[in-house]
């Protein structure tokens, strides 16, 4: 039972790193502000999602695994509140210059 | 399981450092105003990977910075876009 | 495994501090500041400093992050004067000099120290079982070093009226901050209700943690001061006018309690800020208590900034 939820660990953590690379990638490749930050908000929240969900087998505890899926919960409302400003700006200047 | 642990949490710190050198050239200054938001997901898993296996009260530490990553954003945008203040 | 993670770490935070240094705008300079004191977030936790961690993340990350971006922006319209009036070479490189001087003497300092480092941890811990509580943070900053955090206390509200004595004269008393026009319907406001319900549990679990984990009144306060702040930002609420007696009282309240409880210590256990035998604990919590609302006061009026108009009558 252990290695298995170990293992389980693993593959979600591993899946999180792959898509924490992948955001870093397009943060590198793409050519403008909105689609990095699009890329950086979807990928890198899924991410942390992933190894939220990997570490929550070895959380000390009931309230220690509801404090983890706080944080990503938490992260995910920023994410999506802060997209969404950014993008904003970014546009208003654009119309305004 | 602790040496993968903290390699994964190597990992996503490095790929944190990659965004943030790419983000902090960035030209604008909405591009910038990313670097916080990117810290606050990466930075807030790579806490997570090499604290929480070895001290348990990362989890707070991480719960702090969640709140106010989230919070830090905000006032910078508010901040930025500071023609909206009456 | 844990030293390759920690030399990382390291390296990432030096060079972060080098764009800080070196960025022209600043803005992107306010942003790497930002991003350093969250990564350092991480370094206080390699060193197993959890209260300390917790300060960074909270004050580093939301306090400093909201006033430094604040003046950023703020002085934007001064970047072209800022960038014309350049120091010449000799005086940046005698500034180079003095800063690598610095840092290399505390390096050295630091090396020097012999192994193990002198330190009181052994007394404190010895000591820590007449105070009640189990961390050993919280036992030094309210119980042995109870001066400091008196001080400190004290501190804030005068770097308070620092703050205030920035105001304008015709709007000394005044509302913090402009008001700010922000949609109501809009996604700023949304967040802005859902964010600090959440923000205030957490805020008052981790002051309540304080007692036996990581944690205490100074990061509680925090996290409510800036969820207050939030709630003003997105135009729910708006800043009280400081010349409002209850919030005077209330900034007060806080470290009189202190003196008082310290003073009170003078009579029934022979010094100040003394605790008579078996009262420490249930002392150390109504500190606690009564500092946890005029701190977050104190640090929402600070971020709030200066009086800038005055209230309708």
């Amino acid at each position: 039972m252990k290695a298995a939820l170990d293992i389980a660990s693993v593959l979600a953590i591993s899946a999180g790193a792959f898509f924490f690379l992948a955001g870093t990638v397009a943060l590198l490749r793409f050519p403008d502000t909105l689609s990095r930050l699009h890329a950086l908000t979807k990928a890198d929240n899924l991410g942390l999602g992933l190894v939220v969900v990997g570490l929550l087998p070895r959380a000390g505890g009931v309230s220690a695994g509801l404090k983890l899926l706080c944080i990503w919960l938490l992260a995910l409302l920023a994410g999506a509140t802060v997209s969404q400003l950014i993008a904003r700006t970014v546009q208003t200047r654009d119309v305004r210059s | 399981m602790l040496d993968f642990l903290l390699a994964a949490a190597a990992f996503v710190l490095a790929m944190v450092a990659l965004g943030l050198f790419r983000i902090l050239r960035g030209p604008t200054e909405a591009d910038r105003m990313m670097a916080v938001q990117l810290l606050g997901s990466g930075g807030i898993a790579g806490l997570l990977l090499a604290g929480s296996a070895r001290i348990p009260a990362t989890v707070d530490v991480a719960l702090t910075l969640a709140l106010l990553a989230a919070f830090a954003s905000i006032a910078f945008v508010m901040s930025a876009a500071g023609e909206t203040e009456r | 495994m844990i030293a390759a993670l920690n030399i990382g770490v390291a390296a990432l935070v030096l060079a972060l501090a080098l764009f800080t240094i070196v960025a022209r705008e600043s803005f992107a300079a306010c942003v790497g500041f930002l991003a350093y004191g969250l990564l350092l977030t991480l370094v206080w936790v390699q060193l197993q400093g959890l209260d300390v961690a917790l300060i960074e993340g909270a004050v580093g990350g939301g306090l400093t992050g909201v006033l430094v971006i604040g003046a950023a922006v703020r002085l934007r319209s001064t970047q072209a004067a800022a960038d014309a009036v350049r120091l010449g070479m000799p005086a940046r490189m005698l500034a180079v000099l003095l800063s690598g001087g610095v840092a290399a003497a505390m390096a050295a300092c630091v090396l020097a120290l012999p192994d193990p480092a002198p330190t009181l941890a052994p007394q404190v811990s010895a000591s820590m079982a007449a105070t009640g509580v189990a961390n050993p943070v919280t036992a030094v900053l309210l119980a042995f070093r109870a001066m400091d955090t008196l001080l400190e206390a004290i501190v804030l509200v005068l770097a308070l009226i620092g703050v205030w004595s920035l105001a304008p004269d015709r709007v000394w008393g005044g509302r913090p901050a402009l008001g700010y026009d922000v949609d109501p319907d809009g996604i700023l406001a949304y967040v802005a209700r859902i964010l600090p319900p959440i923000g205030i549990v957490a805020g008052i679990y981790i002051f309540w943690a304080g007692a036996d984990h990581p944690g205490g009144k100074f990061q509680g306060a925090t996290i409510l001061a800036a969820m207050w702040l939030l709630a003003m930002r997105a135009g729910l609420t708006d800043a009280p006018p400081v010349d409002r007696k209850w919030l005077r009282l209330a900034l007060v309240a806080g470290p009189a309690a202190f003196f008082a409880i310290g003073l009170a210590g003078t009579v029934t256990a022979g010094a100040f800020l003394a605790y008579p035998d078996g009262y420490a604990k249930v002392l150390i919590l109504a500190i606690e208590w009564a500092l946890l609302p005029s701190l977050a006061l104190t640090l929402f009026l600070l971020m709030a900034g200066a009086p800038q108009r005055m209230s309708a009558p």
